[in-house]
């Protein structure tokens, strides 16, 4: 049997080298198509300034580009080398995603990014632009994969249990692809990464306005940063109501878990704004409520109440009751007794087949499971409240600030005030906020899921591989010494070129070269 | 068209096999580059040749490798949770080496310094030399089977470890994947430079094709004289996939019997030796451009003749044979395997017509002039 402790080292891996990912991800979505945006403006005006910029902010991208691919590697191998019983519990249906993932969109993305970067002199403008359209499209697509497999594990739908391979397996494809959850996490996914971008530039731009120099150049882009950066978090901030609005019917867990809704209150229900979560006592201290306002965004509706986690867990108990008989009927399956009273038996109860899982964790006799060990796994079956509650408001008001400054970027640049100082410093020091916002909704949408790494049919600590804490320890810290030399390296590159500025493009015009005369 | 599950998990396997070999004659011309690099550039600018010869094309060749680990998950998940959790460390050693790529390629030429440049090229190097030599290794192992058996439960149990990895006969094979991606590696050098490094390239080419050919026919000998696998009991070829049910017999020279029963086979070994030779007189007299194409058919032939030979075994396992995962037993279910078929009948074909079309695009030499006047946007 595994530990706890390989599974627990398993998950800091997987979140340490998921959450570092997602440091290159949200900027490459956004990038390409901002990158798309002003190669267009190019071909439309012909004003070069404007192919300076796709090229100067391509050069950022580029640098930015190459440890997106670089970590992402990591992901795909991960599942098989790190979690070899989710593999094959669920590859008939996670594994599809991921190689269409490959097929459509990897290939696109990547094999155009080299005539991206090379192709300018050997493509026509309307040829090179559509290049760049292609990468921003590929980009994108990679994430509507990948959000389709996350989105399957968040709400499995389309796939049933075979007894008889000891997994799940497809049984719709059009449910696995237009699962809600996964439709709406991917636009408001990639919208924050639209959002990331748009931050990146516009605080960039800013830098240099507030240093005085290039201003043609950086004003510019400020202008397209603003306009797309606030059209995208307002979509990031719709697109999360509308997720509060899915969880509140497919992950009714999660949604009670992030609003600390202990117990089912009288509709609608109230929205806590802060407070301190106390999980044995199930009740929150301090709390600070707004009324109505949590039941309007989860129900979409003032009648219908938000079930709240003691009646959730009072639910579970009989799941993990109902589990142990879809255990039982599994294991005389499994052992040969194929008749059709045992059959029946199984598909009545194999809806629950997940909470008697859960308590394998206290139990190698899940059919002999002591009163004592259906409580702790109907308890276990349960997130920890106050992380969920705390990442979840910081990300919202990460979100709230962004959306304040884009609004007076926007209004600065369409009124030519740009060099308001106060909104340059705003914008600029604003850049790690939309990081912050990325790194805790990802926080959110997987350790609100556990303790399951497949909702409500495959607990975390049974998905792990028979690996030894020795294995974990050492590629755990290879993981951490590799990608933290890369980071130092990466964040040394991004800092001298957006230094440099347009100046690195060595075409003569800009701060730098007009400064010293001479190109650097 | 509906395909019976039988039908759907044989084409699976050549699909499989098409993408491994994909990645070979794309992905593997670069990371033969990337070896060739600290040896056949001799100053920067030579060395900046050498990298921007696979620089705006290896980004896409690298993702034939991606999408056959996504399409070995979707399509044989048992065969990928084995692999990729028994062979750990060798994965993760694999993983470490391709991470250099990315960065190495795109930051390498960013500074002037030459002490940042060689130290790229080093990492270059070795995210070239140890995925190529792994990958080998890799086979090797699955042909002499690997220690794992399944639990009741299906959980996966490996019981080697990562020292037993290299054996002398996977290390064999190891070399020999190391071989011809360096010859497939110049091949590609030599239609893609001019002067001193193509005149390198040729002789590069002369020294791993031989040695390609010798290393070939050696494991040919081996592994005519060691323990093959076959199934002894019956086994269903439409049945849901549990490979708990079947009897697994070892022998030697077993890896030969496909061969036996259908002597027609012999051609695939056969071309491999004929193309690798065909390689290096064209490459002798000139022709990179048909040595290009006959070294793909050598890789095709080689990685064909070690499929065909284990065929229908996906991962033998060596301490619990009846826990053997073949084709017929650790497979998704019919309705992924058809799903996928079908989205890959469409997308292959679109990617291979893009490649080509970024490929034509890119063609032609890559000098020291093309460096010089793209100093500051080249790799």
């Amino acid at each position: 049997m595994i530990t706890e402790n390989v599974v627990d080292l398993s998950r800091w891996q997987f979140a340490a080298t998921s959450l570092y990912h997602f440091l290159f991800v949200p900027l490459t979505l956004g990038l390409s198509f901002l990158l798309a945006i002003m190669e267009s403006t190019y071909v439309m005006t012909g004003k070069e300034i404007y192919k300076d910029m796709t090229q100067f902010w391509g050069k950022l991208f580029g640098i930015n580009f190459a440890l997106g691919v670089t970590t992402g590697l990591t992901m795909e191998f991960e599942f098989g080398m790190n979690w070899s019983y989710f593999s094959h519990y669920v590859g008939d249906v996670f594994g599809a995603p991921l190689a269409i993932e490959g097929l459509m969109a990897f290939f696109l993305e990547s094999t155009f990014v080299g005539l991206f970067f090379f192709g300018w002199d050997k493509l026509g403008k309307g040829q090179h632009l559509l290049i760049t359209w292609l990468v921003a499209l590929g980009s994108n697509l990679s994430a509507l994969w990948i959000l389709v497999a996350n989105g399957w594990m968040q709400n499995p739908v389309g796939a049933d249990f075979n007894y008889e391979t000891m997994r799940m397996e497809l049984t719709s494809f059009g449910e696995l692809l237009f699962n809600p959850g996964a439709q709406v996490k991917f636009v408001h996914t990639v919208a924050a990464g639209y959002t990331t971008a748009s931050a990146f530039v516009l605080g960039i731009s800013a830098y240099y306005m507030l240093k005085g120099r290039d201003a043609a150049f950086a004003q510019r882009s400020y202008t397209i940063a603003a306009g797309f950066g606030l059209a995208a978090i307002l979509s990031v901030m719709v697109l999360g109501d509308e997720s509060g609005f899915t969880d509140g019917e497919i992950q009714k867990t999660k949604l009670a878990a992030i609003e600390a809704e202990w117990h089912t209150e009288p509709a609608p229900a109230a929205f806590t704004v802060v407070g301190f979560p106390d999980q044995d006592a199930m009740v929150t201290h301090h709390a600070l409520e707004v009324p109505w306002l949590l039941g309007l965004i989860g129900t979409r509706s003032n009648d219908t109440p938000i079930m709240g986690l003691s009646e959730i867990l009072e639910k579970n108990r009989l799941r993990v009751k109902n589990g142990i008989k879809a255990y039982a009927a599994l294991h005389e399956l499994r052992n040969g007794n194929k008749n059709d009273k045992t059959i029946a038996e199984f598909n009545s109860y194999k809806q629950d087949l997940g909470y008697g899982l859960l308590l394998k964790r206290y139990t190698d006799k899940v059919v002999d499971a002591t009163a004592e060990q259906i409580e702790m796994a109907a308890k276990y079956s349960l997130p920890r409240v106050a992380p969920l509650f705390w990442t979840f408001r910081i990300m919202v008001v990460c979100g709230i600030i962004m959306l304040g400054i884009f609004v007076f970027a926007v209004i600065a640049s369409s009124i030519r005030k740009c060099r308001q100082n106060w909104l340059l410093r705003a914008s600029l020091y604003m850049m790690p906020l939309p990081w912050i916002a990325c790194e805790m909704g990802w926080f959110v949408a997987e350790f609100g899921r556990q303790p399951w790494t497949i909702a409500e049919i495959l607990p975390t600590f049974l998905s792990a591989s028979s690996l030894t804490e020795l294995d974990l320890y050492l590629s755990l810290s290879g993981y951490i010494g590799l990608y933290t030399v890369f980071l130092v390296i990466e964040m040394f590159l991004m800092l001298k070129f957006i230094k440099l500025g347009p100046s690195s493009l060595h075409k003569g015009r800009y701060h730098f070269e007009i400064a010293s005369g001479e190109a650097l | 068209m509906i395909f019976d599950y039988e039908t759907i998990r044989l084409i699976w396997w050549a699909l499989l096999g098409a993408l491994l070999i994909g990645f070979a004659i794309t992905g593997g011309f670069d990371l033969g580059v990337a070896i060739l690099l600290p040896f056949l550039g001799k100053n920067d600018i030579e060395r900046r040749v050498i990298i921007n010869s696979v620089g705006a094309t290896w980004e896409g060749n690298q993702v034939w490798f991606v999408t056959a680990g996504g399409a070995l998950f979707a399509a044989f998940p048992m065969a990928y949770s084995v692999a990729f959790s028994g062979f750990y460390f060798a994965l993760l050693l694999t993983l470490f080496a391709l991470f250099l790529r990315p960065i190495g390629f795109d930051y390498r030429s960013k500074l002037p310094s030459q002490k940042w440049r060689s130290n790229w090229d080093i990492a270059l190097f070795v995210g070239g030399f140890i995925p190529a030599l792994i990958f080998g290794v890799a086979f090797g192992n699955l042909l002499k089977g690997v220690p794992f058996y399944f639990d009741n439960d299906m959980r996966i149990f490996y019981t080697g470890s990562f020292w037993a990895l290299l054996n002398p006969f996977a290390l064999t094979a190891g070399l020999l994947s190391l071989s011809m991606i360096i010859m497939h590696g110049a091949v590609f050098l030599q239609l893609k430079t001019v002067g001193a490094i193509n005149q390198r390239c040729k002789k590069t080419v002369a020294i791993f094709a031989s040695i390609t050919l010798v290393i070939f026919a050696l494991a040919g000998i081996w592994v005519a004289n060691t323990d093959g696998y076959h199934i002894s009991s019956s086994i269903l070829h439409n049945a849901p996939s549990n490979p708990l049910v079947k009897t697994v017999d070892k022998g030697t020279g077993l890896w030969l019997a496909n061969y036996a029963n259908c002597p027609m086979l012999w051609a695939i070994p056969g071309l491999a030796f004929i193309t690798g030779l065909i390689t290096l007189l064209l490459s002798k007299f000139e022709r990179p451009g048909w040595a290009y194409i006959s070294s793909a058919l050598t890789l095709a032939a080689v990685i064909l003749t070690a499929g065909v030979s284990m065929f229908p075994f996906l991962i033998p396992s060596s301490s619990a044979m009846n826990n053997s995962l073949t084709i017929w037993d650790a497979s998704s279910s019919l309705s992924t395997l058809s799903i996928m078929f079908w989205v890959t009948l469409i997308f292959l074909p679109l990617v291979i017509t893009y490649t080509s079309w970024v490929f034509q695009i890119l063609r032609g030499k890559i000098t020291q002039e093309h460096i010089r006047l793209n100093d500051h946007s080249a790799y």
